[in-house]
């Protein structure tokens, strides 16, 4: 992969001895906008903070724009390049979104003003108001705010969206669109919005317990996924050993269900195999790939 | 000038993002040698993401459909309105097909999942299986 921005290899965390992560790889490219999703505990927050330098990981590597994160100048210096928003927009808890913005601006030499103002007018912020009073959704955009402002190639966004209404969504994903588009940057979000992922992102990897179980880009999932709908004449006495890419199979009397990751053309003439069978051909959306592979395994 | 397109719909977004030009052209909304918008700008219309135009664009000019100059943009190409005898010819099969369907006494809704379930066989066969599976 040319220009990977974050390049991370078997990534391992423990807590008290409980897995977190169990060997994650990460390759997100330049200009990428790249979907990171899991049940909640299944390691998407832990990645993050490994991402963002606040833990180390127990073994494996870390690489963002080519250098391993540490407490180095380089890393330094790397960390001036990228924005970040986490999970509890944290932010300082005694000053006004004013004081915030003008606290903020001088540690980046490569503010950009223009995006502040633009964001100051889109977001709608209340200059004067204590960040303990923002709402939830206040304090996302504000973080965000401070994160697109200070020029940064690369977006590391925890939940960027959450507490958010649609309209704000959308004009959130519009601004991150934008960026990639106009600006280049490389976004890398979690989300649970499954809807706002398959937008726009290009690339998405599924974690559950600490493990990669999906990877790839948007468009390759999409068309390598299909639901195999089949109406059999009479309910199968003897179960049908069915060919490798059937990854959730549901029967319910004389119909089945399968939902396979690939292999839907063999699938398909498998079905057909079976006497009096009638098969159907169904896309499949990124929510029913994400349940399938992290409900009930 | 192009629609929304669902991201939901379980079909790859640049393949929606496809069949939208080649209809706006069939449509005459885009005619010969006009220049369509810039990545940049179809991406922040409708909020999706820049390389899926980018790879949208990049087939449209594999299929012939559209030319990309250099630093300009991406322009319909001329031969592109050369479907439309191919279409007329296309919508007398179709009709002929769909009104035997029809004596055979299909409903329009069996009618529908037929085509639909030809046409995914179609998508599926083109996809390159990934080396790993």
């Amino acid at each position: 992969m040319a220009n990977p921005v974050i390049e991370a290899l078997g990534l391992r965390k423990s807590f008290h001895g409980r897995p977190a992560l169990d060997g994650l790889d990460l390759h997100v490219s330049a200009g990428s906008i790249f979907g990171f999703l899991g049940r909640n505990g299944a390691g998407k927050t832990t990645t993050i903070k490994l991402l963002m330098g606040l833990l180390k990981s127990d073994s494996g590597s870390v690489r963002i724009f080519g250098q391993p994160i540490d407490t180095s100048r380089k890393a330094i210096e790397i960390r001036r390049r990228i924005g970040f928003v986490t999970e509890d927009k944290e932010l300082y808890p005694y000053m006004t979104v004013e004081q915030l913005v003008r606290f903020t601006r001088p540690f980046f030499p490569t503010w950009r003003d223009d995006l502040e103002r633009r964001y100051r007018q889109m977001f709608d912020l209340p200059p004067h108001r204590k960040i303990p009073d923002l709402s939830k959704g206040m304090r996302s955009k504000l973080m965000l705010l401070l994160a697109i402002s200070h020029g940064a190639e690369l977006l590391i966004l925890d939940e960027p969206t959450d507490g958010l209404d649609p309209v704000a969504i959308e004009e959130i994903l519009r601004e991150l669109v934008a960026l990639a588009a106009q600006e280049g940057a490389t976004i890398f979000f979690s989300s649970h919005q499954l809807a706002e992922v398959e937008q726009i992102a290009d690339r998405v990897t599924i974690i559950d317990r600490g493990r990669p179980i999906v990877d790839g880009l948007l468009d390759d999932l999409k068309a390598r996924y299909q639901r195999l709908h089949i109406v059999l004449q009479e309910e199968l006495r003897d179960p049908v050993q069915w060919l490798d890419g059937a990854v959730h199979i549901r029967q319910e009397g004389r119909t089945v269900s399968i939902l396979a990751s690939r292999n839907a053309t063999a699938l398909m003439e498998q079905a057909l195999s079976l006497p009096g069978s009638r098969v159907e051909l169904c896309p499949v959306t990124l929510k029913e790939i994400f349940l399938a592979h992290v409900r009930g395994n | 000038m192009l629609l929304r397109l669902n991201p939901s719909s379980g079909i790859p977004l640049y393949l929606q993002l496809i069949e939208q030009v080649k209809h706006a052209i069939e449509m005459g909304a885009l005619r010969p040698g006009e220049q369509l918008p810039a990545i940049r700008k179809i991406a922040e219309d409708l909020v999706m993401n820049p390389n899926t135009v980018a790879r949208a664009y990049r087939e449209l000019e594999q299929a012939g459909i559209v030319e990309i100059k250099h630093g300009t943009g991406a322009f319909v190409s001329q031969s592109a309105t050369g479907p439309t005898k191919i279409l007329r010819r296309a919508q007398a099969v179709a009709q002929t097909a769909i009104e035997r369907l029809a004596s055979l006494g299909l409903t329009e809704e069996e009618i529908r999942r037929l085509v639909e379930n030809e046409l995914a066989l179609l998508r599926v066969a083109k996809v390159k299986e990934p080396a790993h599976g």
